[in-house]
Protein backbone atom coordinates (compact mmCIF):
# COMPACT_ATOMS: atom_id res chain seq x y z
CA UNK A 1 0.00 0.00 0.00
CA UNK A 2 2.83 2.40 0.86
CA UNK A 3 4.40 2.41 -2.55
CA UNK A 4 6.03 5.63 -3.79
CA UNK A 5 3.95 7.98 -5.84
CA UNK A 6 3.98 11.43 -7.38
CA UNK A 7 1.64 14.01 -5.98
CA UNK A 8 0.13 17.01 -7.78
CA UNK A 9 -2.20 19.51 -6.21
CA UNK A 10 -4.26 22.38 -7.59
CA UNK A 11 -6.54 24.90 -5.99
CA UNK A 12 -9.23 26.82 -7.80
CA UNK A 13 -11.71 29.43 -6.60
CA UNK A 14 -15.10 27.84 -5.98
CA UNK A 15 -16.41 29.05 -9.35
CA UNK A 16 -17.55 26.99 -12.32
CA UNK A 17 -15.22 29.05 -14.55
CA UNK A 18 -12.18 26.98 -13.64
CA UNK A 19 -13.46 23.41 -13.78
CA UNK A 20 -12.30 23.23 -17.40
CA UNK A 21 -8.78 24.10 -16.26
CA UNK A 22 -8.82 21.08 -13.95
CA UNK A 23 -9.93 18.89 -16.86
CA UNK A 24 -6.91 20.05 -18.86
CA UNK A 25 -4.55 19.27 -15.99
CA UNK A 26 -6.17 15.90 -15.48
CA UNK A 27 -5.93 15.03 -19.18
CA UNK A 28 -2.24 15.78 -19.12
CA UNK A 29 -1.63 13.66 -16.03
CA UNK A 30 -3.77 10.73 -17.16
CA UNK A 31 -2.29 10.57 -20.65
CA UNK A 32 1.22 10.73 -19.19
CA UNK A 33 0.28 7.73 -17.03
CA UNK A 34 -0.90 5.78 -20.06
CA UNK A 35 -4.66 5.77 -19.60
CA UNK A 36 -6.70 5.13 -22.74
CA UNK A 37 -8.81 7.76 -24.44
CA UNK A 38 -12.03 6.40 -22.97
CA UNK A 39 -10.56 6.14 -19.48
CA UNK A 40 -9.35 9.73 -19.68
CA UNK A 41 -12.81 10.87 -20.73
CA UNK A 42 -14.32 8.94 -17.79
CA UNK A 43 -11.83 10.58 -15.43
CA UNK A 44 -12.64 14.01 -16.84
CA UNK A 45 -16.36 13.57 -16.26
CA UNK A 46 -15.99 12.11 -12.75
CA UNK A 47 -13.55 14.81 -11.64
CA UNK A 48 -15.66 17.59 -13.15
CA UNK A 49 -18.75 16.23 -11.39
CA UNK A 50 -16.95 16.31 -8.05
CA UNK A 51 -15.75 19.88 -8.74
CA UNK A 52 -19.24 20.94 -9.81
CA UNK A 53 -20.68 19.58 -6.56
CA UNK A 54 -18.05 21.41 -4.54
CA UNK A 55 -18.54 24.68 -6.42
CA UNK A 56 -22.32 24.58 -6.27
CA UNK A 57 -22.22 23.72 -2.60
CA UNK A 58 -20.02 26.72 -1.91
CA UNK A 59 -22.31 28.88 -4.01
CA UNK A 60 -25.42 27.79 -2.18
CA UNK A 61 -23.87 28.79 1.10
CA UNK A 62 -22.82 32.14 -0.40
CA UNK A 63 -19.21 31.48 0.52
CA UNK A 64 -16.11 32.41 -1.40
CA UNK A 65 -14.29 29.17 -0.91
CA UNK A 66 -11.65 27.22 -2.70
CA UNK A 67 -11.78 23.77 -4.15
CA UNK A 68 -8.69 21.63 -3.80
CA UNK A 69 -7.98 18.91 -6.31
CA UNK A 70 -5.18 16.46 -5.54
CA UNK A 71 -3.81 13.79 -7.81
CA UNK A 72 -1.88 10.78 -6.52
CA UNK A 73 -0.03 9.09 -9.37
CA UNK A 74 0.71 5.47 -8.51
CA UNK A 75 2.18 2.79 -10.78
CA UNK A 76 -1.12 1.03 -11.11
CA UNK A 77 -3.67 3.75 -10.49
CA UNK A 78 -4.61 7.41 -10.32
CA UNK A 79 -6.23 8.73 -7.18
CA UNK A 80 -8.15 11.98 -7.42
CA UNK A 81 -9.31 13.84 -4.34
CA UNK A 82 -11.66 16.80 -4.57
CA UNK A 83 -12.38 18.72 -1.40
CA UNK A 84 -14.24 21.90 -0.65
CA UNK A 85 -13.63 24.00 2.40
CA UNK A 86 -17.26 24.84 2.88
CA UNK A 87 -19.39 23.89 5.81
CA UNK A 88 -20.53 20.33 5.58
CA UNK A 89 -23.82 19.88 3.87
CA UNK A 90 -26.21 17.05 4.44
CA UNK A 91 -24.71 14.63 2.02
CA UNK A 92 -27.29 11.96 2.73
CA UNK A 93 -29.84 14.38 1.43
CA UNK A 94 -27.77 15.00 -1.68
CA UNK A 95 -27.51 11.29 -2.27
CA UNK A 96 -31.23 10.80 -2.20
CA UNK A 97 -32.92 10.46 -5.53
CA UNK A 98 -29.73 9.52 -7.28
CA UNK A 99 -29.32 6.98 -10.00
CA UNK A 100 -30.31 6.48 -13.59
CA UNK A 101 -33.63 7.38 -15.08
CA UNK A 102 -36.17 4.66 -15.58
CA UNK A 103 -38.02 4.14 -18.79
CA UNK A 104 -41.68 4.98 -18.45
CA UNK A 105 -41.18 7.71 -15.90
CA UNK A 106 -43.67 10.49 -16.30
CA UNK A 107 -41.96 13.25 -18.33
CA UNK A 108 -43.35 15.92 -16.06
CA UNK A 109 -41.53 14.49 -13.06
CA UNK A 110 -38.11 13.86 -14.64
CA UNK A 111 -35.57 15.48 -12.37
CA UNK A 112 -32.99 17.82 -13.83
CA UNK A 113 -30.10 17.17 -11.49
CA UNK A 114 -28.66 14.62 -9.11
CA UNK A 115 -26.81 12.61 -11.72
CA UNK A 116 -23.35 13.83 -10.74
CA UNK A 117 -22.66 11.36 -7.96
CA UNK A 118 -24.20 8.54 -9.91
CA UNK A 119 -21.80 9.24 -12.79
CA UNK A 120 -18.82 9.41 -10.42
CA UNK A 121 -19.71 6.04 -8.98
CA UNK A 122 -20.30 4.54 -12.41
CA UNK A 123 -17.17 5.86 -14.12
CA UNK A 124 -14.58 5.33 -11.38
CA UNK A 125 -13.33 2.06 -9.91
CA UNK A 126 -13.47 3.12 -6.26
CA UNK A 127 -15.22 6.07 -4.67
CA UNK A 128 -15.20 7.23 -1.06
CA UNK A 129 -16.86 10.30 0.33
CA UNK A 130 -15.77 11.91 3.56
CA UNK A 131 -17.71 14.59 5.29
CA UNK A 132 -15.82 16.65 7.81
CA UNK A 133 -15.74 20.44 7.63
CA UNK A 134 -16.63 20.23 3.98
CA UNK A 135 -16.97 17.34 1.64
CA UNK A 136 -14.13 15.30 0.18
CA UNK A 137 -14.66 12.98 -2.74
CA UNK A 138 -11.92 10.41 -3.05
CA UNK A 139 -11.86 8.36 -6.22
CA UNK A 140 -9.57 5.87 -7.88
CA UNK A 141 -9.12 4.63 -11.41
CA UNK A 142 -6.83 1.70 -12.11
CA UNK A 143 -4.67 1.41 -15.17
CA UNK A 144 -6.19 -1.48 -17.05
CA UNK A 145 -2.90 -3.00 -18.20
CA UNK A 146 -1.62 -3.04 -14.63
CA UNK A 147 -4.68 -4.86 -13.39
CA UNK A 148 -4.29 -7.50 -16.06
CA UNK A 149 -0.63 -7.91 -15.13
CA UNK A 150 -1.54 -8.30 -11.50
CA UNK A 151 -4.09 -10.94 -12.40
CA UNK A 152 -1.51 -12.74 -14.50
CA UNK A 153 0.93 -12.78 -11.59
CA UNK A 154 -1.71 -14.17 -9.29
CA UNK A 155 -2.50 -16.88 -11.79
CA UNK A 156 1.12 -17.93 -12.30
CA UNK A 157 1.86 -18.38 -8.60
CA UNK B 1 -13.24 25.87 -23.07
CA UNK B 2 -16.21 27.78 -24.26
CA UNK B 3 -19.44 27.22 -26.04
CA UNK B 4 -21.03 28.47 -29.25
CA UNK B 5 -24.74 28.13 -29.80
CA UNK B 6 -26.15 28.72 -33.28
CA UNK B 7 -29.92 28.87 -33.54
CA UNK B 8 -32.01 28.71 -36.69
CA UNK B 9 -35.55 29.49 -35.72
CA UNK B 10 -37.96 28.93 -38.59
CA UNK B 11 -41.70 28.62 -38.38
CA UNK B 12 -41.73 24.87 -38.27
CA UNK B 13 -38.53 24.05 -36.51
CA UNK B 14 -35.87 25.27 -34.11
CA UNK B 15 -32.50 23.91 -35.20
CA UNK B 16 -29.59 24.33 -32.84
CA UNK B 17 -25.89 23.67 -33.34
CA UNK B 18 -23.82 23.48 -30.19
CA UNK B 19 -20.04 23.64 -30.33
CA UNK B 20 -17.55 23.31 -27.50
CA UNK B 21 -17.79 22.02 -23.95
CA UNK B 22 -20.93 21.74 -21.85
CA UNK B 23 -20.12 21.90 -18.16
CA UNK B 24 -21.16 23.84 -15.06
CA UNK B 25 -19.64 26.99 -16.57
CA UNK B 26 -21.30 26.89 -19.99
CA UNK B 27 -24.57 25.09 -19.15
CA UNK B 28 -26.32 28.25 -17.86
CA UNK B 29 -25.72 29.97 -21.22
CA UNK B 30 -27.14 26.97 -23.06
CA UNK B 31 -30.19 26.92 -20.82
CA UNK B 32 -30.80 30.66 -21.10
CA UNK B 33 -30.49 30.62 -24.89
CA UNK B 34 -32.67 27.61 -25.57
CA UNK B 35 -35.28 27.70 -22.85
CA UNK B 36 -37.39 30.55 -24.28
CA UNK B 37 -37.43 28.75 -27.65
CA UNK B 38 -38.69 25.56 -26.04
CA UNK B 39 -41.76 27.34 -24.79
CA UNK B 40 -43.37 27.86 -28.18
CA UNK B 41 -46.51 25.82 -28.72
CA UNK B 42 -46.00 22.70 -30.92
CA UNK B 43 -42.32 23.49 -31.36
CA UNK B 44 -39.96 20.98 -32.96
CA UNK B 45 -36.53 21.44 -31.47
CA UNK B 46 -33.51 19.60 -32.88
CA UNK B 47 -30.18 20.06 -31.16
CA UNK B 48 -27.05 18.94 -33.00
CA UNK B 49 -24.16 17.93 -30.76
CA UNK B 50 -21.63 16.85 -33.40
CA UNK B 51 -19.12 19.47 -32.30
CA UNK B 52 -19.55 19.02 -28.56
CA UNK B 53 -16.19 17.79 -27.29
CA UNK B 54 -17.17 17.42 -23.65
CA UNK B 55 -20.36 17.09 -21.66
CA UNK B 56 -21.28 16.03 -18.13
CA UNK B 57 -24.35 15.87 -15.92
CA UNK B 58 -24.88 19.62 -16.08
CA UNK B 59 -25.51 19.25 -19.82
CA UNK B 60 -27.80 16.29 -19.23
CA UNK B 61 -29.75 18.44 -16.78
CA UNK B 62 -30.21 21.18 -19.39
CA UNK B 63 -31.46 18.72 -22.01
CA UNK B 64 -33.85 17.05 -19.58
CA UNK B 65 -35.23 20.49 -18.75
CA UNK B 66 -35.61 21.42 -22.42
CA UNK B 67 -37.22 18.08 -23.21
CA UNK B 68 -39.74 18.59 -20.43
CA UNK B 69 -40.53 22.12 -21.53
CA UNK B 70 -40.96 21.16 -25.20
CA UNK B 71 -43.23 18.26 -24.25
CA UNK B 72 -45.27 20.49 -21.96
CA UNK B 73 -45.89 22.67 -25.03
CA UNK B 74 -46.90 19.68 -27.17
CA UNK B 75 -43.72 19.81 -29.18
CA UNK B 76 -41.00 17.42 -30.23
CA UNK B 77 -37.44 17.31 -29.01
CA UNK B 78 -34.50 15.48 -30.55
CA UNK B 79 -30.74 15.35 -30.06
CA UNK B 80 -28.55 14.56 -33.07
CA UNK B 81 -24.94 13.88 -33.97
CA UNK B 82 -23.93 12.31 -30.68
CA UNK B 83 -20.41 10.92 -30.52
CA UNK B 84 -19.91 7.52 -28.93
CA UNK B 85 -18.84 9.25 -25.74
CA UNK B 86 -21.95 11.37 -25.51
CA UNK B 87 -24.12 8.44 -26.48
CA UNK B 88 -22.63 6.46 -23.59
CA UNK B 89 -23.55 9.23 -21.16
CA UNK B 90 -27.18 8.98 -22.23
CA UNK B 91 -27.05 5.19 -22.09
CA UNK B 92 -25.67 4.83 -18.58
CA UNK B 93 -28.04 7.42 -17.17
CA UNK B 94 -31.06 5.79 -18.79
CA UNK B 95 -31.89 8.97 -20.73
CA UNK B 96 -31.42 7.21 -24.08
CA UNK B 97 -34.74 5.45 -23.46
CA UNK B 98 -36.54 8.68 -22.67
CA UNK B 99 -35.22 11.36 -25.02
CA UNK B 100 -35.02 10.79 -28.77
CA UNK B 101 -31.36 10.73 -29.73
CA UNK B 102 -29.44 10.00 -32.91
CA UNK B 103 -25.77 9.12 -32.96
CA UNK B 104 -23.28 10.79 -35.27
CA UNK B 105 -23.72 8.28 -38.03
CA UNK B 106 -27.49 8.19 -37.96
CA UNK B 107 -29.86 10.66 -39.50
CA UNK B 108 -27.16 12.48 -41.43
CA UNK B 109 -29.00 12.20 -44.72
CA UNK B 110 -32.35 13.65 -44.00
Amino acid sequence: MNQPYDYIEKKIPAKPDFIGVIRLTLSGIASRMGFSYDEIEDLKIATSEACTNAVQHAYREGEKGEVKISFGLFNDRLEVMVSDSGKSCDFDQVRQGLGPYENGQNVEFLREGGLGLYLIETLMDEVKIHQHEGVTVFMTKFLEGEQVEMDAKTLST
Amino acid sequence: MNITIDVQDTESKVEVQVKGEIDAYTAPKLRETLFPLSEQENVTMVVNLTDVSYMDSTGLGVFVGLFKSVRAHNGQFRLEGLSERLRRLFDITGLADIIEIKSGTEGGLE
